[in-house]
């Protein structure tokens, strides 16, 4: 089980969390104009990477905030944890 | 009559306290400090159980958790009864009862044994390859072999016990009391750290505790009298807290590791009352050590099962610790010097060792030495090639081995002993190790896998890191504890070790016979009867993987997870294919280490504190009016309200005639409610629902469908407008907690511009819905001040009022297509107004219904329930709800999935009504829909979603999902059902009042 560092609450048990898949797939700003597959991949397409990964997770038991995770999922280690809207860090 | 093999006293045994204990139906006698292993030795009994598979007789083998023998069942046919707990962990106590497992009529005489001699026909995979034809038999193989399957009996009366849970939270946590753990934990605690030391035994020092040998010394004296004034020493320090049988069981990522806590099991029965027997600990350590120790490795030859075969240190640890002689004629092989000190001790006890039986041709040990001097026979290079005796080892026979190892020469030599000691060397515990992520390496010199890669902020020190000697410890576990624990000084600096062994081994790990192979048991796992001809016969068959082999051979799959044989598995392996062990790898090692019972795991979390329930603010006039519940998400709800004799059937037409009829009341307290403000919010919920939300006037309500992104509807509830930027939303009973995350999601993270707050406020309110024709004259009398005329309060609007000067919101709103009002107030009020309804409704025989004439009410109207009607495949068009969906709006979730590819086509599951040909035929919810009963395979065109008889309409309605249904209006169709087809139309899925002059009236 995971120490998440919420970055509104601080280091927190894992179980108070929800993970919510793969970061920084924006939501199209005019689905009208997207073919059956373009929108196709925003839906269904996600990456699932050995290595390092951005995720969001929610505080769910705690602040409901959403917020944005680098982990590695080979080994779990969560490399940074940044707000919604920031930019995801580089190194 | 039974032996009294007791040796010269143990100060770990207190001889003046007595216990009495029954094996197998026979009182026996041992002394506190004895485990039942122990206590059975003395008493000189080996065999204790029948092996798996060919229900051979064993033995006790080892001396700790890695039992994989001498497992038993306690307290047979009580309610504390537990299988397959091992002898050699069980502390005695007054009044224990165990008896032998997988053996009938008795371990002496097992039926199955005959087995033994049927093996040539029960290789590995025997099941797999033998009932595998015909198919269809496989219901009578399956009988057989099931009773045959399993070991112990599992209890079938509720466990009497109690169990805990608890969270720790430490600096440091040192898992195992042994030499380096105890440096480890007075290090840690003297720098500071506030320091968890927990160890599986009852006792502290783990095996050097009992190494009173002139061998091994520690700053000139002998080790264990050295180690002991350690321990007296850190029961003083504040900072460290010890828990003794306590054993990890496993060990996750980011250090959190869970370990049970042993806290009555050694009691007698009658004092265990009230206490906890087991702690489930939730650890959170900072930092861990691991100080795991590592287990004696058997050595693998023919016929090395019987009983009275132990591992070397077992014998070891009986006589030094227990003060018990295994046997009276002691043989000992091994492959290395840890042999020696058992024969050492021996000597010491006055037991008599016979020979020694060595691997090895040219040894230089100090310890051997000291071994000839006692005028101990020591066969050099030799190996044992049989042994006989089937309850008991009575002889072995000898043979030299060969150059290579491979073969043995020579004459054969046959030598008589009652106990014969195993050694072929250590294996590191790494378990713990693995279990948390950690990457192994293999150390060729003297074959061991030891940790090469930490995954979290531990280490390993002592023998599970591969330090299995003393001066390996004194000179490593020091200075990797100074750069763990970043300190500068311990106190273990220029200590002065005598370590006598010679670290020389030779490692064979599937010793010659001078028979062939085929015609020898060489047992690799001891429980599940593996021997390496099974394992070769994998390889033959070709299977390859490590992980393969051992499901084939289900070596390493009994309870002990083949603690003592996955090596030598591995080992053979290794040989036989030429993969180097390294590249192999180890099978993965899993929690929990040693079994927990299942009252350990769910705590306290069991009767009603299972799964935690809610109870609407109404729930005690329910329980007090009789009514039965059912399970609604987290929620309790009333499923129906049974007068007298009434059964559900006969309670839910009469809760049902009467809404319709007169009045009816529903506690709607569960609903969700979303409190929804900001300046947006009206454009939130244009975003969020498929109509639009920008026209509704203040005051009044609308009915919205919520889709997920892939356009199926996920959830629906009625929306009222409370203010300009205000809302409340209701959402189903079971979705509310969803929805709330769903909405914060969007707003969070995709809107983040718009101005809109939510609360959740499901708890805040109490909701009554009563609803009838005559619903509007008891709200006159409940709310007197309220104007409820058409003008005034048409369906589908809101108002605020008072009903003895509490505010309460009021809808008029209706889920069962009746006139229908809403009261929402504050829930400490609830009761108390459901009451007045109840009172004000007496003169029109207001019935008190639950979920299941709601469920039918709505089914009369066609509305939909999502999650009943739906699942998560169904569009709004699918449920002919086109209406609901804006052709306006430019966006909505969902909106651009309603037409790709997949959601336009014709034929798909689309809702529709299902009417009986024979009225009174109700169908089963679930039942598959078809056309053609005659086609093969016949085809399945959907299912009955929702079937009720309806009183009101005195006829069967059903609402169901089919294949292009909305075309086929009219249409016969089939409901196969197992003694019977019954014949259906499709029709409108609206079947009462279609004009909505009912909820209007």
């Amino acid at each position: 089980m995971f120490i998440i560092n919420c970055p509104f609450c601080g280091e927190r048990e894992q179980s108070e969390f929800k993970a919510g898949g793969e970061a920084h797939i924006v939501r199209p700003k005019q689905p009208t104009e997207l073919s059956d597959d373009q929108w196709a991949d925003y839906l269904f397409m996600r990456k699932n990477i050995k290595g390092i990964q951005f995720e969001r997770w929610v505080h769910a038991h705690g602040c409901r905030k959403w917020f944005n995770i680098v982990r590695d999922t080979s080994n779990d280690e969560i490399k940074a944890v940044y707000k919604m809207g920031e930019k995801p860090p580089t190194e | 009559m039974t032996k009294n093999l007791r040796v010269k006293s143990s100060k770990f045994i207190d001889e003046t306290y007595r216990i009495s204990f029954e094996f197998n139906g026979i009182k026996y006698y041992g002394f506190k400090g004895d485990t039942l292993a122990s206590a059975l030795l003395a008493n000189d009994i080996h065999l204790v159980g029948r092996s798996f598979k060919y229900h051979r007789p064993r033995g006790i083998m080892t001396a700790g958790s890695e039992e994989p023998n001498a497992i038993i069942q306690l307290h047979n046919n009580s309610s504390r009864t537990e299988p397959n707990v091992r002898a050699t962990e069980v502390e005695i106590y007054e009044g224990l009862e165990a008896s032998s497992q997988n053996c009938w009529p008795s371990v002496n005489f097992d039926i199955s044994g005959i087995n033994n001699f049927l093996s040539p026909i029960f290789p590995a995979g025997f099941y797999y390859k033998t009932f595998m034809w015909p198919a269809s038999f496989w219901k009578k193989y399956e009988y057989f072999i099931r009773k045959a399957a399993g070991l112990g009996k599992s209890p079938t009366k509720p466990d009497p016990d109690i169990y805990e849970h608890k969270f720790v939270h430490c600096d440091v946590l040192v898992i195992g009391a042994g030499i380096s753990g105890i440096m480890a934990a007075k290090t840690a605690a003297k720098n500071g750290l506030k320091t968890l030391l927990i160890d599986e035994k009852p006792y502290l020092g783990g095996s050097t505790i009992y190494q009173n040998s002139q061998h091994f010394k520690i700053n000139n004296q002998i080790s264990s009298s050295w180690l002991e004034k350690e321990i007296n020493e850190i029961k003083k320090l504040k900072n460290l807290e010890i828990k003794t049988r306590t054993s990890v069981a496993a060990f996750h990522g980011y250090n959190f590791l869970l370990a049970r806590e042993s806290i009555s099991d050694h009691l007698p029965i009658e004092q265990r009352k009230n206490k906890t027997r087991h702690k489930l600990l939730k650890i959170r350590a900072k930092k861990v050590i691991t100080a795991t120790g590592s287990i004696e490795r058997p050595l693998v030859f023919n016929n090395n099962d019987r009983p009275g075969i132990l591992l070397s240190s077992a014998i070891k640890k009986y006589a030094d610790l227990f003060g018990v002689a295994c046997g009276n004629k002691n043989i000992l092989l091994t492959n290395n010097d840890s042999a020696y000190e058992t024969a050492i001790s021996l000597i010491q006890k006055g037991i008599k060792v016979e020979a020694i039986i060595d691997n090895r041709e040219k040894i230089h040990s100090k310890l051997l030495y000291n071994v000839e001097k006692n005028n101990i026979k020591i066969f050099k290079g030799f190996t044992i090639v049989d042994t006989s005796g089937y309850k008991r080892i009575n002889k072995i026979s000898i043979m030299q081995l060969s150059k290579d190892g491979q073969k043995v020469i020579g004459s054969k030599i046959n030598l008589s002993c009652d106990c014969l000691g195993i050694s072929g060397g250590w294996t590191p515990a790494v378990h713990l190790f693995t279990q948390s992520g950690g990457k192994l390496t293999f150390r060729e010199e003297d074959q061991v896998f030891i940790p090469n890669i930490y995954p979290s902020t531990q280490l390993s020190i002592g023998a599970c890191n591969g330090d299995l000697t003393l001066d390996e410890i004194f000179t490593n576990v020091p200075k990797s504890l100074k750069e763990f624990l970043n300190i500068k000084n311990t106190d273990y600096e220029n200590i002065e070790i005598l370590s006598s062994t010679n670290k020389s081994k030779r490692n064979i790990w599937l010793l010659p016979s001078d028979k062939i192979l085929g015609k020898t048991k060489p047992f690799v796992d001891y429980q599940n009867d593996a021997t390496a001809k099974d394992i070769k016969l994998a390889l033959r068959e070709g299977f390859r993987s490590i992980e393969h082999v051992k499901r084939y051979t289900t070596t390493g799959m009994g309870t002990d997870q083949g603690k003592l044989g996955n090596m030598h598995a591995l080992g053979i392996i290794s040989e036989t294919t030429g993969v180097k062990m390294n590249e192999l790898g180890t099978t993965t090692f899993r929690p929990p280490y040693t079994p927990l019972t299942f009252g350990t795991i769910v705590g306290r979390n069991i009767g009603e504190y299972f799964d935690i329930f809610r109870k609407t603010p109404i729930h005690d006039w329910h329980v007090n009016n009789k009514a039965e519940f059912e399970n609604v998400g987290q929620w309790k709800r009333a499923w129906y309200y049974p007068k007298k004799n009434e059964n559900m059937h006969q309670a839910v037409q009469r809760e049902s005639k009467a809404a319709r009829e007169s009045a009816g009341i529903l506690d709607a307290s569960t609903l969700g409610k979303i409190d929804i403000q900001g300046t947006d919010a009206s454009e939130f919920l244009n975003r969020i629902y498929t109509n639009a939300w920008s026209k509704l006037a203040i005051g009044k309500c609308r009915y919205g469908l919520m889709l997920n992104e892939d356009g199926m509807v996920y959830d629906d509830g009625v929306t009222t407008r409370l203010g300009e930027n205000h809302y409340i939303m209701t959402t189903t009973t079971g979705g509310a907690a969803n929805v709330m995350g769903k909405l914060e999601d969007y707003l969070q993270t995709e809107w983040p511009e718009l101005d809109v707050y939510l609360t959740s406020v499901t708890d805040h309110f109490a909701t009554v819905s009563v609803c009838g024709p005559n619903s509007k004259k008891i709200l006159s009398q409940v709310i007197p001040d309220l104007d409820l005329s058409d003008e005034n309060f048409p369906h589908m609007s809101f108002k605020n009022a008072k009903i003895s000067k509490i505010n309460c919101r009021v809808m008029r709103i209706s889920f069962t297509g009746e006139h229908s009002y809403e009261i929402n107030i504050q829930a400490n009020y609830g009761k108390s107004i459901w009451e007045k309804c109840m009172e004000a409704g007496k003169e029109f025989n207001i019935t008190p219904y639950g979920t299941e004439t709601m469920h039918l009410l709505r089914a009369e109207k066609g509305f939909i329930i999502v999650g009943q009607d739906t699942d998560a495949t169904m569009t709004p068009i699918d449920l002919q709800m086109n209406w609901i969906v804006s052709k306006k709006k430019y966006d909505f979730i969902g909106k651009r999935s309603l037409y790709r590819s997949d959601t336009i086509r014709e034929d798909r599951k689309q809702l529709v009504g299902l009417l009986t040909d024979n009225p009174n035929e109700v169908l089963e919810e679930g039942a598959q829909i078809v056309a053609d009963i005659n086609k093969s395979p016949i085809e399945m065109l959907g299912h009955v979603t929702s079937s009720y008889y309806s009183p009101n309409l005195k006829k069967s309605i059903a609402l169901g999902v089919v294949r292009g249904g909305k075309n086929m209006m009219g249409q016969k169709l089939i409901i196969p059902m197992e003694k019977k087809n019954i014949n259906v139309t499709v029709s409108d899925p609206v079947f009462l009042d279609k004009e909505n002059k009912r909820l209007n009236a």
